[in-house]
């Protein structure tokens, strides 16, 4: 049953269609993904509205951030982006070419620009395969015939994520490694069919403190010398500035605050930017002495999300009458810092 | 030795677990020695046989929060009914007498007492998180173990367990060892700290102190990894992999990574105390050799 999608959601009065610009690498245009709940295997209940529109532009180069708590809609838009989800409305373009209008063969070329970096290593990686063969796979899924070259390119990357020396990790399995080496084999794999964009879903949440500046470090490296655009998705501000150019940050499906990543961490406008950026502690003796102010409450169901702006349940300074009813369009109050609140009409 | 609200850091692998474990003896069967003392209000708990510890410590005087407890929860039995199994249990106290408490410990930590019959699947990861908190304080006890309670939580949630934390330490007076690897989140509970490394503490003082001005080489490198959203400083890493404790290194067991090794850093450091209420294990500390004094400049 297909919702119908005119009366239930808020369509955006966005940028115009498609601008073919070179530098233009991926575009997203009032995307939605709903996922289908149903009742003992038959009934319809309703949608799960895990990505509930959104738009931005991502150009080549170009490293960006996706802040947002768990079930706010990150790693659905991701799949989604990934081609794992099919978008219930709206369009996915990527470097001119729209996702929904993909053959299959041209989806597989589709997968091979488009590396994924996964959260957990160790779950990423299978664990009866060995390093060599695990960066192997994708150049034989994607018809590297010559074995030669194949093992050209598995010891050319595994330089790269610095695994060295090479010889000692090719025959390793993963069991066999720590977090952080597993997590530069998840890399290089992301990395070995040279992709032009590479989405990194919360890549370094599951290591230690220390090891997690490494590893964000090679991330950067990577994405300087080969020129990748890197989608990086965090629940951890601290670790977006040494990273991105421009935050996005999420909130129940919907990007509230859209801007580069000096200005959210100087000037955050939308009260939730604002509560995050208050509950995030640094390494401070007085913070023990007193309370954090944090917003009541959770994060809303996506099944049923509240009438108006999302976050006005939580909010602090929320107006009456206006957030609770109508959903706030986007703002634009200073040049490139987008915020959807009424706050700023 | 521990005092109200002790921190205690360290990276992950480097047995902080099994020391929490060890001072509930909750340690596995292939374990080949445990000795020393442990003193909990000035009294030698060591001697004590299993069935006493279990019958007067564990649980009543120590409890314990493990990592990842959230999912440590009994998935058919209700979550009111989980936390006041230890009073049944330690206590002897009747089931309803027990659900009172129960209730009480739920208010503690800020989770609504209608949640008292609800199954854990039906609770957020931070709700959970609460109620093995609530597992955890029901019985009274002096000291809470807690083993990496946030690493697992978003920023926000994270901040409300910090917060539920504060007051509870505040409140019923409770001494806690946080047993973390996050540094940042450490400083929200500590009065004091301990780093640990490769099975040692390495060094331990007063967080007013130590998140200032760390002494140890690599709770100085741990403290300059750490991004920080206020400063503008780029963080660091430490080079290198900890020591497989299979076979410990002789000597300081940091050296191989230290930036300020030196050669008397092959035999192992004891411990010094170059000020109240501060102990480090590391040769740069000791009086005879004067390198402190140019170090101190540098930390």
């Amino acid at each position: 049953m297909t919702p119908n999608l005119q009366t239930e959601s808020h369509t955006e009065v966005g940028p115009p269609a498609i601008v073919p610009d070179k530098q233009l690498l991926l575009q997203v245009r009032d995307l939605h993904t709903w996922f289908e709940l149903r009742r003992w295997g038959f009934g319809h209940a309703g949608y799960v509205r895990a990505v509930d529109g959104i738009t931005f532009d991502l150009h080549r180069g170009e490293t960006i951030a996706v802040v947002g708590e768990s079930g706010c809609g990150k790693s659905s838009l991701m799949k989604t982006i990934l081609g794992l989800h099919r978008p219930t409305k709206g369009d996915v373009t990527f470097a001119g070419r729209n996702l929904s209008q993909l053959t299959h063969k041209e989806l597989r070329w589709y997968h091979s620009q488009v590396g994924y970096v996964q959260q957990d290593p160790f779950g990423a990686l299978p664990p009866f395969m060995s390093v060599y063969r695990i960066l192997e796979e994708p150049l034989i899924v994607n018809d590297v015939k010559d074995r030669d070259e194949r093992e050209r390119r598995v010891r050319e990357v595994m330089a790269e994520v610095r695994l060295l020396p090479v010889e000692d990790f090719l025959t390793k399995f993963p069991h066999q490694i720590s977090g952080g080496q597993q997590q530069r084999v998840v890399i290089a794999r992301a990395m070995i069919l040279r992709p032009q964009l590479i989405v990194a879903d919360e890549p370094v949440s599951m290591l230690d403190a220390s090891v997690r500046v490494e590893i964000l470090r090679l991330l950067q490296q990577l994405q300087k010398s080969h020129h990748i655009a890197v989608i990086y998705i965090t629940h951890d501000l601290s670790t977006v500035r040494y990273f991105t150019q421009r935050v996005f940050v999420m909130y129940a499906g919907n990007i509230i605050e859209q801007t580069g990543v000096d200005d959210l961490l100087q000037e955050p406008m939308h009260p939730y930017a604002q509560a995050l950026l208050a509950a995030i502690p640094d390494p401070d003796p007085e913070n023990a002495l007193r309370l954090r102010e944090v917003p009541p409450g959770e994060p809303p169901s996506l099944v049923n999300p509240p009438r108006g702006c999302r976050f006005h349940p939580r909010c602090p300074v929320k107006l009456a009458g206006l957030c609770d009813v109508d959903t706030p369009p986007d703002f634009e109050p200073t040049r490139r810092h987008h915020v959807k609140c009424w706050l700023y009409k | 030795m521990w005092e109200r609200g002790d921190g205690h850091l360290g990276r992950i692998r480097l047995r902080k677990t099994s020391l929490a474990r060890a001072l509930l003896r909750l340690l596995p069967r292939n374990v080949d020695s445990f000795s020393g003392n442990i003193f909990l209000d000035n009294q030698n708990v060591m001697p004590l046989s299993e069935d006493e510890f279990r019958q007067d410590i564990r649980w009543l005087r120590i409890s314990f929060v493990p990592q990842a407890a959230m999912n440590a929860l009994n998935p058919v039995l209700r979550v009111g009914d989980q936390v006041a199994e230890p009073l049944v249990e330690h206590l002897g106290i009747a089931k309803s007498e027990a659900i009172g408490r129960a209730k009480e410990a739920f208010r503690n930590v800020g989770v609504p007492t209608d949640f008292l019959n609800r199954y854990a699947f039906e609770l957020s990861g931070g709700m959970r998180q609460r109620v093995a908190i609530a597992m955890a304080i029901v019985t009274g006890p002096d000291l809470i173990i807690m083993d990496e309670p946030t690493s697992a939580l978003d920023v926000l949630t994270q901040a409300n367990i910090m917060n539920v934390l504060k007051r509870i330490k505040q409140e019923l007076d409770t001494s806690f060892i946080l047993i973390t690897h996050d540094i940042a989140t450490s400083s929200e509970l500590a009065d004091r700290v301990a780093v640990m490394y490769a099975g040692q503490i390495v060094e331990m003082g007063d967080a007013s102190r130590f998140f200032v001005m760390p002494q140890h080489p690599y709770a100085q490198g741990l403290m300059a990894s750490v991004p920080r959203l206020r400063q503008k400083q780029e963080p660091t890493f430490i080079e290198g992999q900890p020591p497989s404790l299979l076979a410990p290194p002789r000597g300081c067991r940091f050296a191989a990574r230290c930036p300020q090794r030196f050669e008397q850093c092959d035999l192992e450091p004891p411990i010094y105390t170059p000020a109240v209420h501060q102990a480090v294990k590391c040769w740069l500390y000791d009086p005879a050799t004067q390198p402190v004094a140019a170090i101190r400049g540098q930390a």
